[in-house]
């Protein structure tokens, strides 16, 4: 409800700068109007800092997922089903379930994270706001890092808040749930952040979605590995902070590098 | 030399199969891949010949059209005289 | 110091150059390449353990290992035409990565070739087979990559960064698959182990290996020479070079 104040407001001060200025366009979309207002305050006032600028690409990147609602939705409901496929096709024996749950649920995981991650890009690609965020006077590396952060939010954050729910379904190890967890928190940013990678190189490509998973997967194997290995210790009761410790170094590492990396490709994209 | 006759060579103590089955599919990989890049550099080149041709031909084609022009405007200019 | 290098920037000196090169290379690795296979299957002694299925350690190691390099290579390519725009180096990259896909399907063939009698099946999760599997996709996924865009050298552009994400992550790849081996089935004993190779084995794998690393150099020189041409299909030496071809 908030954010949509918040669009609102936005929108009612856009009205006011439309207004003041001479704009003779009669519709404009909701969407490109919300960029208008991102590149008048980035062209506006040059020393925005980056704090700033971090936030108002957040806050934009919500309030168009917030009024594209399947777009949450439908990754989610994939999840769940992917999940309810496994015992149909396996068998309904809590044993073997329970044992193959760690490694279902993070899989689940991979793949939504990938079907959603084609929005990342794709529609500021094709209105061309895009191309302004680049020609922006702020570093790429903040735009991105900001992107990135709204698409885990909108995508990472609910995968981890059902995810429980589905470790009930498989009988997964009472002792995991913390673990499943924990390496759901730091390991979906960590395919957030590898799978921009991927985005930004097919963003300008077609047909760029089976592509994208023939890039993006194979470098989501580490995560996969030291996930599933924890929520494995766990089960036996034995400590898995050191999983836990590599996967959080995945996560800085990434953290740190994937957005050069993302700016890099984006710029070969958009060209 | 470890072998006493050819087809104890073929055979390779029961795993002849395998031996050659490994030995031949690096044949073949590296052959078509060989035949393949030197096939390559030939095909290039008549593509870039196809592509000269072509843009040959247009500019004749435009050369033709602008002396045609001419023409025209040359019996034009005679007739209004 | 670098001022040799400098000619070779220019895509017709490089061009000449590697015609040049390409029939010494050619005659040397066909050289090598007869001679250690010969040496490897008629006369290398066969292994007190595996017999004669060891024969299959000749082609497979060096073609494992060369997978790795050529990524190495494809790589450092990558950097220096991301970094320094050397547009040859974009050249050099698209030529190895399918010598490079080739090698490690190779490696995977004779890995489950080898495996077979070793360990009574085509296929097990090793540590080394799987990171073997994962850099084969990785390749796959670059050349994909260079195929998806029309444009060369912005395939090259993007396909160098997908090769500097790729290298990063090769050795956390290789270090989890191993680990995760070891987690999985820390019970069977690598038999692909190093063995202490005798030195009349040793000899035979030098060569081999020397072969098929001067083979991969003939075959990226071709297609190095073929990136080239259609690079610079506009410019005039090319042009001259087509007519004086095909007359």
């Amino acid at each position: 409800m908030t954010l949509k104040a918040q669009s609102a407001q936005k929108t009612e001060t856009l009205a006011e700068n439309i207004d003041s200025s001479v704009v003779k366009a009669t519709v404009i979309d909701s969407t490109t109007v919300e960029n208008t207002v991102v590149d008048n305050n980035a062209q506006s006032s040059q020393q925005l800092s980056y704090r700033h600028a971090f936030m108002l690409v957040l806050k934009r990147d919500l309030t168009i997922a917030m009024r594209h609602k399947d777009d949450i939705i439908n990754p989610l409901l994939f999840f769940v089903i992917v999940i309810t496929l496994f015992p149909l096709g396996i068998g309904p024996e809590a044993e073997t379930l329970s044992r193959i749950a760690p490694g279902i649920i993070w899989v689940a995981a991979l793949l939504a994270t990938l079907l959603s991650l084609d929005r990342l890009f794709k529609s500021d690609h094709i209105d061309g706001s895009l191309e302004q965020m680049l020609l922006s006077p702020h570093p790429i590396f903040v735009l991105v890092l900001a992107k990135i952060f709204a698409h885990w939010l909108i995508t990472g954050l609910p995968l981890i808040l059902i995810a429980p729910l589905l470790a009930v379904l498989l009988h997964l190890d009472e002792n995991s749930y913390t673990a499943l967890f924990l390496t759901l928190l730091l390991g979906t940013p960590v395919l957030s952040l590898l799978g921009a990678v991927g985005v930004a190189l097919t963003v300008g490509i077609k047909k760029g979605g089976v592509l994208l998973s023939l890039l993006v997967l194979p470098l989501y194997i580490p995560v996969l590995i030291f996930a599933t290995s924890a929520i494995d210790t766990a089960a036996l009761g034995l400590p898995y902070s050191g999983q836990l410790a590599i996967i959080a170094a995945l996560f800085f590492g990434s953290l740190t590098l994937a957005p050069f990396a993302v700016g890099a490709a984006l710029k070969v994209s958009t060209n | 030399m470890q072998f006493n006759s050819f087809s104890d060579f073929i055979n390779m103590g029961g795993y002849g199969f395998y031996v050659w089955l490994s030995f031949g599919a690096t044949a073949l990989i590296l052959t078509f891949l060989l035949i393949s890049s030197k096939a390559g550099h030939q095909q290039i080149i008549n593509q870039i010949a196809k592509r000269k041709q072509r843009e040959d031909k247009l500019r004749q084609a435009r050369e033709l059209r602008k002396q045609q022009n001419e023409q025209q405007n040359k019996a034009l200019n005679e007739v209004t005289e | 110091m670098w001022k040799w290098l400098h000619p070779y920037a220019n895509p017709e000196v490089s061009y000449h150059f590697t015609n040049k090169l390409l029939p010494w290379l050619s005659a040397l690795a066909a050289i090598f390449l007869g001679i250690g296979v010969v040496w490897a299957l008629l006369f290398a002694p066969a292994d007190y353990q595996q017999g004669h299925s060891f024969r299959i350690f000749y082609v497979h190691v060096p073609a494992a290992s060369l997978s790795m390099g050529i990524y190495f290579a494809m790589a450092i390519a990558a950097f220096s035409s991301l970094v320094w725009q050397l547009k040859l180096a974009d050249a050099s990259a698209a030529a190895m990565a399918p010598v490079g896909a080739a090698f490690t399907a190779i490696a995977l063939i004779t890995g489950a070739a080898w495996g077979k009698p070793m360990w009574g099946t085509w296929w097990i999760w090793d540590a080394r087979l799987t990171s073997e599997l994962i850099l084969l996709f990785l390749y796959l996924g670059v050349i994909a990559l260079h195929n998806a865009f029309e444009d060369k050298n912005l395939a090259g552009k993007a396909a160098g960064i997908l090769t500097l994400v790729g290298v990063i992550n090769i050795p956390i790849i290789k270090y989890s698959v191993d680990w995760w081996n070891t987690l999985h089935q820390g019970s069977t004993v690598s038999k692909l182990g190093k063995p202490s190779m005798s030195l009349d084995m040793l000899w035979p794998f030098i060569i081999c290996f020397i072969g098929f690393s001067l083979l991969v150099a003939v075959i990226i020189c071709l297609r190095f020479r073929n990136e080239i041409l259609a690079r610079n299909s506009i410019r005039p030496w090319v042009r001259e070079l087509v007519q004086k071809q095909n007359s």
